[in-house]
């Protein structure tokens, strides 16, 4: 989308739409998203909880359980369509080409099984080696995220660990097969502010160094500033704006954007919940059918009862939006 | 680890004695054991005899510490009807109950965990609704009931298994056992799917609650995005998580398998123990209640023991520990 001249994407999402299809009616948590992740590069997905990002993430590896669906849409790994494609198809990839970290790293490893057991199976899943191989590569990639005396640590339980060692193992899985894209669904979020930050810089580091597309999903604008070379904004299952993370944290286009940047109190509270926006999300049972932030937005218009359609600028961002912020215009000021 | 098991030793022994100040004082209440030991026809002074000799006319507090003496010479006393150790005669039947039990939890093993991981991992599938619809059978069915239409179907009407008895022994390290022949198990099965039957239907259920609640954890949803296969997700992943709970459970509801074996010993005229309890409390027969509850109480203790190790070896999580228990 916006970076041309770099090849072809590691992956490109386009219109996808993943709709629950509950007894209450259709929760439409994705509808219509579209992006891009090249080799190397970090894109932010941001947005208060509820918005769909954990949806999109599951949506590309192709962990979406009934009543579930992706309902429209194109999911392309390097060229390749993953949208309909059979579980079987989708098992040989997910580990492989592309890799999820999640959030609570107390929850995500098994407990009652230990570390060595936990990777060598991942790495046995997709590739015919011998355990003692599949061990060495284990002790690689934990020497790798940080994780002092590996070949030890391999016989310890998830419990023997703190929270920040937890989730420097779930990467090190992720990690096990070079991936070409790994989405990481809120992984610091449950980690104090300075293990965060060695994990956010530790991450850097290895998406540069193996050239991976990274999706990290977050609800903190102030990780995505430091991180991310692009970012997507989400709000009720839709992007509402996307850019050069440099340009949208300084000059938001979107209503809803430019709210996020003024509830975060300042770059030294990391990690702090963000202040509410007026107004609560609305229920995706029931989402009005113009703009979906209209009861919330300050700048509603009686058009915005209207979906507004996607627009570009001239420098590659994409917004949706029938009376955008002026460019240019200062911050609001925050209320004391 | 030394600690915990001195511990447990410790509380198994306060047990057993209430236990036996309980059954002792109890049976002293409901009757004279007397009148079931001379014939129907006896003269008062043979009463009195066979009265004194057995020490019944002292006060019951005496007889007690007669009978606590006696236990710490290691004397358990005599069965009033066999004549034989009270003890001895037991664990003589021990063997026959524990087999009996033993084949139950088996059973209740061997189907009910495939049943409820099945039920489990496809709740709206139609044969989950009809293992659960089952499993409240399982529940609801009276014991004796559905061993009298166990033995009417198997027995009677198709003449496939025996109704009652047990079948030949073998003995391996001094244990009589008949799950070694095809004609032993003949005879075992009917009872002891009559025992299971309660047991298969709990452990449906806690399969497939440990199941359901499993798969929507998220270590579940990390080993897909690992790419595992099903069958190793469910195999390892699930099942180690949700076994935790079944043998605990399983390890506990062992000691009610004894318990409840007396109905089927009685239906299948099964030579076991629960049989012998019976008959010893129809009959006052205090001696062998005695020594009945006491073997049970260790065999529980025994087992919860068991449970709590076994328990350390699934969660790694626990450590057995002398002040934890
Ligand atoms: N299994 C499900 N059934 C019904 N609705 C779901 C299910 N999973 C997610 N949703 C809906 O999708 C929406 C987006 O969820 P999610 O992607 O987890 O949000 P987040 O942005 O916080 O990661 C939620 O509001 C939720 O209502
Ligand atoms: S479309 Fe209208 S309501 Fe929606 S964000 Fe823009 S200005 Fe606000
Ligand atoms: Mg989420």
């Amino acid at each position: 989308m916006a970076a041309a001249g770099r090849g072809r994407p590691v992956l490109e999402v386009s219109d996808l739409a993943t709709h629950f299809l509950t007894r209450e009616g259709v929760v439409k948590a994705v509808d219509g998203v579209s992006f891009a992740v090249h080799a190397g590069e970090v894109l932010g997905l941001v947005g208060e909880s509820g918005s769909g990002k954990s949806v999109t993430g599951f949506s590309i590896l192709g962990l979406i359980d009934p009543p579930g669906r992706i309902v429209a849409g194109s999911i392309r790994l390097k060229g390749e369509e993953l949208v309909g494609r059979g579980e079987a198809a989708m098992r040989a990839l997910r580990g492989r080409r592309f890799a999820m970290i999640f959030q609570d790293p107390m929850m995500t490893l098994n407990p009652v099984l230990r570390i060595d057991t936990q990777m060598i199976e991942a790495v046995t899943a997709h590739e015919a080696v011998s355990v003692k191989a599949a061990r060495a590569r284990a002790v690689e990639v934990l020497g790798l995220v940080g994780i002092p005396a590996p070949e030890e640590r391999l016989n310890a339980y998830p419990h023997q660990f703190s929270g920040g060692m937890r989730q420097r193992v779930a990467i090190a899985i992720a990690l096990l097969h070079r991936p070409a894209l790994i989405i990481a669904d809120e992984p610091t979020t449950a980690l104090d502010v300075t293990i965060q930050s060695q994990i956010l810089a530790e991450m850097q580091g290895l998406v540069r160094d193996h050239g991976t597309a990274l999706i990290w999903i977050t609800h903190d604008l102030a990780v995505v500033a430091g991180l991310a070379d692009r970012v997507a904004v989400m709000y009720a299952g839709r992007i509402v704006e996307q850019g050069a993370v440099d340009s949208v944290l300084d000059s938001p286009i979107h209503p809803y954007t430019q709210g996020l940047i003024g509830s975060v109190p300042g770059t030294a509270r990391h990690g702090a919940r963000l202040r509410q926006i007026p107004g609560a999300a609305p229920s995706l049972l029931r989402l009005p059918p113009g703009c979906a932030f209209e009861p919330r937005c300050a700048r509603a218009i009686p058009v915005c009862r209207a979906a507004p359609s996607l627009s570009r600028t001239p420098d590659g961002r994409a917004f949706r939006c029938h009376n955008p912020v002026p460019q240019g215009a200062a911050l609001p000021e925050m209320p004391a | 680890m030394i600690a915990f098991i001195i511990r447990r030793v410790g509380q198994a022994l306060a047990v057993i004695l209430v236990m036996t100040v309980l059954v002792f004082f109890g049976t002293h209440v409901i009757g004279d054991p007397v009148w079931m030991m001379v014939p129907g026809d006896a003269t008062q002074e043979q009463v009195e005899q066979v009265r004194r000799e057995f020490g019944f006319d002292q006060p019951a507090h005496r007889q007690f510490l007669a009978f606590l003496r006696d236990i710490a010479q290691g004397d358990f006393g005599r069965s009033y009807v066999h004549g034989g150790p009270a003890f001895a005669l037991i664990l003589e039947r021990m063997p026959a109950t524990l087999e009996l039990a033993f084949a139950a939890l088996l059973m209740a093993v061997v189907l009910g965990i495939p049943l409820g991981l099945y039920a489990g991992l496809n709740p709206e599938a139609a044969p989950a609704r009809a293992i659960m619809a089952g499993s409240i059978l399982g529940f609801s069915l009276p014991t004796f009931w559905v061993g009298l239409m166990l033995i009417m179907l198997f027995s009677v009407m198709l003449g496939w298994l025996p109704a009652t008895g047990r079948g030949p022994t073998v003995s391996v390290f001094g244990i009589e056992t008949s799950m070694l022949s095809l004609e032993g198990w003949r005879h075992l099965l009917l009872p002891a799917l009559n025992l299971a039957l309660l047991k298969v239907s709990l452990v449906i259920r806690l399969t497939r609650s440990g199941a359901r609640e499993a798969a929507l954890q998220d270590y579940v949803k990390f080993a897909r995005a690992k790419g595992l296969s099903r069958r190793r997700i469910v195999g390892v992943h699930i099942l180690k998580n949700i076994l935790i709970p079944i043998v605990t459970v399983l390890g506990l509801e062992f000691g009610s398998l004894v318990a409840f074996s007396v109905v089927t010993e009685t239906i299948f005229a099964w030579p076991g123990m629960g049989k012998l309890l019976l008959e010893a409390i129809q009959r006052l027969d205090r001696p062998l209640i005695v020594a009945y509850v006491m073997v049970v109480v260790m065999l529980f203790v025994t087992i919860n023991l068991i449970v709590d190790i076994l328990y350390s070896a699934l969660d790694p999580r626990v450590r057995l520990t002398g002040d934890t228990a």
